[in-house]
């Protein structure tokens, strides 16, 4: 004989109408996401038949190796500099009273609105031989010869950084708002100075936000296109530029694809390799 | 751009529609092609000097599409097994590759009249030459403002102590294999096949000079126009435009390479007979020589410059012109679909990188 709680059975059902609630979102990343990931996959191992072709060339190949490497130091470079960039204004914006932090976060969000092709551009006329940058300091007497500010790995990694600092602000803004003030006045009332009470109460509890703008950051520089292209001068290649070249040169899907992929299970380890060391879950869960 | 192009698409049919109800012909023919070309004011001047003209000869109907980069769907279209496409305007080495692959229908040159009296190397199995322009060497007046002392080979390009100055070679193999070979002191005539080895050192001691491999034909005339550059290779419309606006800038025909877009036919294609029919039509002489009225593009049919469409004037400033072909290096798409001419274009990526 057995009695059903009902209030088992009312979770149950409670749970059942949570899924229902998901349902539209799920049914969307299976169309958009899951079904053309499978799909690309299997595009990387099937032409005729199974073949390993695309990998092997992967893995045998300097270029491939050579454009993972820059792609993954640039996005560590983009992403500690957005970290620095970022905390500072992050955490204006999050004390000062109501008109400043308003303007100070438009000032990071009005620039997302336009066109990173746009923006690219307008890198290139200031930091270009003879733009605005290199007049302004040879003008000065700063300096005898333009700096080679573009048009190499540098021009990439500054326009980079400018696109994504608001992933970067954005997160870190939200966790910091919701830090009690009081907990910073019970650290100082407790004896701690300014900075003591910041690196012990104020930083861990906005960690969650430095995890969140970090992994923002880092996973989108991976797949930059535009920046790259237009500022690096036809040296710095980045995977992305790697994947559609491959389109171009083998007439194959697949050769692309197995890069994507690639690109794909090197973040996931890295990702699996951070989460061992911090426990990310937890810091992003907030518990 | 999905809309714009449905909008571009949609108000072609449009005209298109209006003049075949103008046409009397097309009352009981009725027939039609879907067109796909690279888009932008070229497009816009094909149609009018080379589209509309034929359809309302032909009284057909051409529907337009453009793709800047149509090969990929080539290849998916052709798969799927029913193409929307008929004809498509692409750069020549696609078509020979597309003919090799079997994705192109094998043309029939007794019904092309107008391609079989064109030069057989502006031709193959599966194409047909359609409009040429060049890589030439452009440079900075500002830098080298004598015409007597200016850049005018190679050679010069690469001489970097007698020409100093910045630097920029487009960031692909093609035509920049074939300037490293005459900068080495291979005639224009003798290049093919390409030396490449022999190209690719050349182009290691001017590696350091490079400040840009640029991409786009756009910022190869952004960074001679900026001054970020003196000396780029770059195709001679983009420093011709230059030079229309005023900007101090300069190009020579010599040793520059000549190249070209080519029509081609999908293999299936909807509308396979009128789509032949508009072949011919497409490389008619006089359709061809209207075509540099509108842009700096050349025929790809020589007897355009026997129709007396073009003014003397212009003549001399094109590049498939007599004159001008003469002093520059034909490129030869069969040597760059080749094995050999494949490996080139896989070798470059490494060489770029590094």
């Amino acid at each position: 004989m057995s009695v059903i709680d009902p209030s088992l059975r009312y979770r149950r059902r409670e749970q059942g109408l949570m899924l229902l609630l998901a349902s539209p979102a799920v049914i969307v990343i299976v169309a958009l996401v899951v079904i053309p990931v499978g799909w690309l996959m299997t595009q990387s191992v099937y032409d005729n038949g199974f073949t390993l072709e695309h990998y092997r060339r992967i893995f045998s190949e300097d270029i491939y190796w050579r454009s993972f490497t820059l792609t993954f130091r640039i996005a560590l470079m983009v992403t500690v500099l957005t970290l620095i960039l970022g905390y500072p204004v992050a955490y204006a914006a999050a004390h000062v009273k109501r008109p400043w932090d308003v303007l100070i976060l438009s000032f990071v969000i009005l620039p997302f609105w336009t066109s990173v092709l746009v923006r690219a551009y307008a890198w290139l006329v200031l930091l270009q031989r003879t733009g605005v940058t290199n007049q302004m300091l040879e003008r000065f007497g700063l300096i005898s010869e333009p700096l080679a500010l573009v048009h190499n790995e540098l021009g990439t990694v500054i326009a980079t950084v400018h696109i994504l600092l608001p992933f970067m602000v954005l997160p870190l803004y939200s966790t910091m708002q919701k830090i009690p003030r009081e907990l910073m006045l019970a650290g100082a009332s407790l004896g701690g100075g300014p900075l003591h009470t910041f690196l012990r109460v104020f930083l861990p509890l906005s960690l969650p936000g430095v995890v969140a703008g970090l992994t923002l950051v880092f996973v989108l520089t991976l797949g930059f296109y535009i920046t790259p292209e237009l500022l690096g001068g036809g040296r710095t290649i980045m995977i992305s530029m790697v994947v559609s070249r491959n389109v171009e040169l083998y007439n194959q899907w697949g050769a692309a694809s197995a890069v994507g992929v690639v690109l794909l299970v090197a973040v996931i380890a890295v990702f699996a390799l951070v989460g061992r060391i911090i426990p990310l879950d937890k810091m992003l869960g907030q518990k | 751009m999905p809309q714009r192009r449905l909008t571009f698409r949609t108000a072609c049919a449009t005209a298109g529609l209006s003049l075949a109800l103008l046409s009397p012909l097309s009352a009981q023919a009725a027939e039609q092609i879907m067109f796909v070309s690279q888009g932008g004011a070229y497009q816009k001047a094909q149609t009018i000097a080379i589209l509309d003209p034929s359809a309302k000869k032909l009284g057909i109907t051409i529907n337009q599409d453009s793709v800047p980069d149509a090969w990929p769907i080539m290849r998916s279209q052709v798969a799927t097994g029913k193409p929307s496409w008929d004809v498509v305007d692409v750069a020549t080495n696609f078509c020979l590759r597309g003919g090799e692959q079997g994705i192109l229908e094998k043309l029939d040159f007794s019904k092309i009249p107008n391609a079989a009296a064109m030069p057989a190397e502006y031709r193959s199995d599966y194409s047909v030459a359609y409009e040429f322009y060049s890589s030439v060497m452009g440079y900075s007046l500002k830098k080298f403002p004598d015409a007597a002392t200016a850049p005018k080979t190679w050679a010069d390009f690469w001489d970097v102590k007698k020409f100093p100055g910045r630097r920029s070679l487009r960031n692909n193999p093609l035509a920049t294999l074939e300037a490293a070979l005459m900068a080495d002191g291979v005639p224009a005539d003798k290049l093919y096949p390409l030396d490449v080895d022999r190209a690719f050192k050349k182009l290691e001691e001017i590696k350091p000079h490079i400040t840009v491999w640029w991409t786009s034909g756009a910022q190869s005339a952004q960074l001679l126009n900026d001054g970020e550059v003196d000396m780029v290779m770059a195709w001679n419309g983009r420093i011709s435009a230059l030079t229309k606006e005023g900007a101090k800038v300069a190009y020579t025909y010599n040793q520059g390479i000549l190249q070209s877009t080519s029509l081609c036919v999908l293999k299936g294609a909807p509308n396979l007979p009128t789509a032949i029919k508009f072949l011919n039509e497409a490389v008619d002489p006089v359709h061809q020589a209207n075509l540099p009225l509108h842009i700096d593009y050349g025929p790809a049919n020589p007897k355009a410059y026997d129709t007396g469409v073009i003014p003397a004037a212009r003549v001399g400033e094109l590049p498939s012109a007599p004159a001008n072909a003469k002093v520059q290096a034909l490129m030869s798409y069969a040597w760059w679909t080749s094995a050999a001419g494949e490996a080139a274009e896989k070798r470059w990526l490494s060489f770029a990188q590094k």
